[in-house]
């Protein structure tokens, strides 16, 4: 696998559009429950690319995702970017 | 100047930061003067759409700490009740003019004070007050206008300036600038944006059990504090009085020289004047009533502060009303009339 | 062999569980602008508004400071608070209820006067918090507990009512976007217009932007989150296309 995903569990309201989205089929809803009594979604991470649709697509933002580190990744999430709207001029 | 264009002024020099209005008689000249000035002092003016949308333009604004002002009349200030009941609860400051006039309903242009339980009862949802501010003179009206933004800002409270159709209109020479000397407290609650520190909230749901309760029990501590430092006024020729007038607003100039002329005819008569009608001065008049008096209240309504003055009064005096609504206005001799009535002793048997 | 972290939680969507039911679209929404908030490096002076409708609690997401409104006045807070104070960002966040029933002439007039805010519109065609009641924006033919043989013009229930459509008619909105969260690439084109609604506030364009976002309801509409994004796909956006209005 080049990429993983790591979903919390608890968070997780298992709505099942990241099982949808999944281009691989890694994703599928847990038979145990979470503490708040919904099923949520898990992975194998067995093919997973680390594309991200399905925490693109996640309402709860319960899913992190990772790549492999030789491959292109993202600059994962800042506060602050001031330069970046003059740098578009 | 005519009252409400120096109620305008007067607002700009407590350094009201925005206005935002709509046309109703007969406050037009508010909006119309505050619409040439404002820019000029580069501060904002908006006509806005509706009282609707004047009242909650008010809310942003005082939301992030501004000094905001709004004006209407009567049918207008109804429709402001949804916002007024929000800024209460959101605990913010705001300035409230009305320019009270006939009604119910759309009732005339002409002047009344049929506004005074909307005022003080809280037309709006929940239990909560609004400081009630009653001048009867443009002066005055001048004089409270910076009362009523330091008032809001220390208590964040809405301040309501209760003038009618007559005080707006009428032309009086006026003294403009007076500088207050109240202390007021920051605004570290205001919506400023959340740069190194942690976000401010300004809201009216607390949905958290008890949450709501607390809150409401924090209000009624702080109306509290304002009954008890806040209550303002005028007491005339009233020690030796066997009949006390109690009236606010334009009715109390004309009873006030009811009372004069009553008292050239021998009549001892006084006058109480209550200025600000939320706190009501209950215990100015309570200290004075006994059975020895009477007391009568001039309104040009179908009789609503007469219910506080009977409150306060307690029962130890007997409380009477004279008043004409829907835009009537009492005159000195129906007031004088009224007064004389009750010099006749009543026959026993 | 080592991992990057390629997607994470932004700094200013609260790290903090929703109230909101699975599959709501308003979770997707509310990342899209705090991660915008953040890349443009505006969280210090941005000042958000919470309509009333599921996402009253709003400002328990965004970690920005926050308003509380009432029901449909958002756009004329907003004025007050930007005309007040030029140099911040506001954005206000509404329901259908909120901004196309109840709110209708707040918005047109703020638009009317072109004033320099931001709105993310956001259309589940339904009624949420209240419990699944009729919308101004409900399609022809929809079930709701107000509409129960399903919204019929012909009975006086009225026609879903088209946002975007009306406000790219006035001069002082300038920029009205409809998109959608239905797929990974919708909810990306979603981001890409939330972003230009925001930047042009930022640059001080002359006029309100609104982005209108189609968003599902799945408790109410009873659906399951996965049919609810297909309706929006097949049906919602028959009656409310997507695209560039204005702008």
């Amino acid at each position: 696998m080049s990429g993983k995903i790591r979903i919390d569990i608890e968070r997780c309201k298992g709505c099942g559009l990241c099982v949808e989205v999944c281009p691989k089929g890694c994703i599928f809803i847990s038979e145990q429950s979470n503490k708040k009594g919904y099923f949520p979604a898990q992975s194998n991470n067995h093919e997973c690319t680390g594309c991200a649709m399905c925490a693109i697509i996640c309402p709860d933002v319960a899913i992190e995702v990772f790549r492999d580190d030789n491959i292109e990744a993202v600059e994962p999430r800042k506060r602050h970017r001031p330069n970046l709207v003059k740098e578009k001029a | 100047m005519c009252g409400n264009e120096a109620l305008a002024e007067a607002a700009i020099i407590a350094g009201v930061d925005a206005y935002f209005g709509y046309p109703i008689t007969p406050q037009n000249e508010v909006t119309a003067y505050m619409s040439k000035r404002m820019p000029e002092e580069d501060r904002v003016f908006i006509q806005c759409e509706s009282e609707l949308a004047a009242v909650n333009m008010v809310y942003g604004a005082a939301a992030t700490g501004k000094r905001a002002m709004t004006s209407s009349s009567s049918p207008g200030i109804s429709l402001m009740q949804e916002g007024i009941s929000y800024l209460s609860g959101a605990e913010l400051p705001a300035v409230i003019v009305n320019v009270m006039r006939g009604g119910p309903g759309l009732g005339n242009i002409a002047p009344s004070q049929g506004d005074y339980f909307q005022s003080t009862r809280g037309g709006g949802h929940g239990d909560y007050r609004t400081i009630v501010l009653a001048p009867s003179s443009v002066q005055e009206l001048v004089d409270i206008m910076p009362l009523a933004f330091d008032l809001a800002d220390e208590y964040r409270m809405a301040v309501i300036v209760l003038a009618d159709g007559i005080l707006g209109q009428m032309m009086e020479p006026v003294v403009l600038g007076k500088k207050l000397q109240r202390k007021l407290p920051p605004k570290d609650w205001a919506l400023t944006g959340a740069d190194n520190r942690e976000q401010n909230i300004v809201r009216s749901l607390w949905l958290k059990e008890g949450a709501l309760e607390e809150l409401n029990y924090k209000l009624q501590r702080k109306y509290r504090r304002v009954e008890k430092k806040e209550v303002l006024c005028e007491e005339h020729e009233v020690d030796d009085a066997d009949i006390i007038v109690v009236a606010y607003g334009v009715a109390a100039r004309i009873a006030r020289s009811a009372v004069t002329k009553a008292r050239q005819e021998g009549i001892k008569v006084g006058l109480i004047r209550p200025i600000t009608l939320w706190p009501f001065p209950s215990d100015q008049i309570s200290k004075i009533a006994d059975e020895w008096r009477i007391f009568l209240t001039v309104e040009m309504s179908c009789g609503q502060m007469v219910e506080d003055v009977k409150l306060a009064v307690a029962g130890k005096a007997p409380v009477v009303f004279y008043g004409r609504p829907g835009g009537g206005v009492p005159t000195l001799d129906q007031i004088l009339e009224n007064i004389k009535q009750l010099t006749i002793p009543a026959k026993s048997g | 062999m080592s991992m990057k972290t390629v997607f994470k939680r932004t700094p200013t969507l609260k790290d903090y569980p929703t109230h909101y039911c699975p599959g709501c679209g308003h979770g997707i929404a509310h990342r899209l602008i705090a991660e915008v908030i953040d890349e443009l490096g505006i969280h210090g002076r941005t000042i958000g508004i919470a309509p009333v409708g599921c996402s009253v609690l709003a400002y328990d997401y965004f970690d920005v400071d926050m308003v509380e409104v009432a029901h449909g006045r958002a756009p004329a807070v907003a004025t007050g608070m930007k005309r007040t104070n030029p140099d911040k960002i506001i954005f206000s966040y509404q329901g259908d209820g909120d901004l196309a029933a109840i709110g209708t002439g707040e918005i047109i007039h703020a638009a009317h006067r072109a004033e320099q805010i931001t709105v993310i519109f956001i259309n589940n065609a339904i009624f949420g918090m209240t419990g699944g009641q009729m919308a101004p924006t409900t399609v022809l033919g929809q079930v709701t507990a107000t509409t129960q043989n399903g919204r019929n013009a012909n009975k006086g229930q009225g026609y879903p009512l088209q946002v975007s459509e009306i406000l790219a008619l006035l001069p002082g909105a300038i920029y009205v976007e409809r998109c959608s969260v239905y797929n990974p690439a919708q909810i990306r084109k979603t981001k890409k217009a939330i972003r230009h609604a925001f930047e042009l506030q930022v640059d001080g364009a002359a006029g309100l932007s609104l982005v209108e976002v189609l968003s599902p309801c799945p408790t109410y509409w009873r659906m399951t989150p996965s049919k609810a994004m297909k309706w929006i796909e097949k049906d919602m956006t028959k009656v409310f296309p997507l695209g560039r209005f204005k702008g």
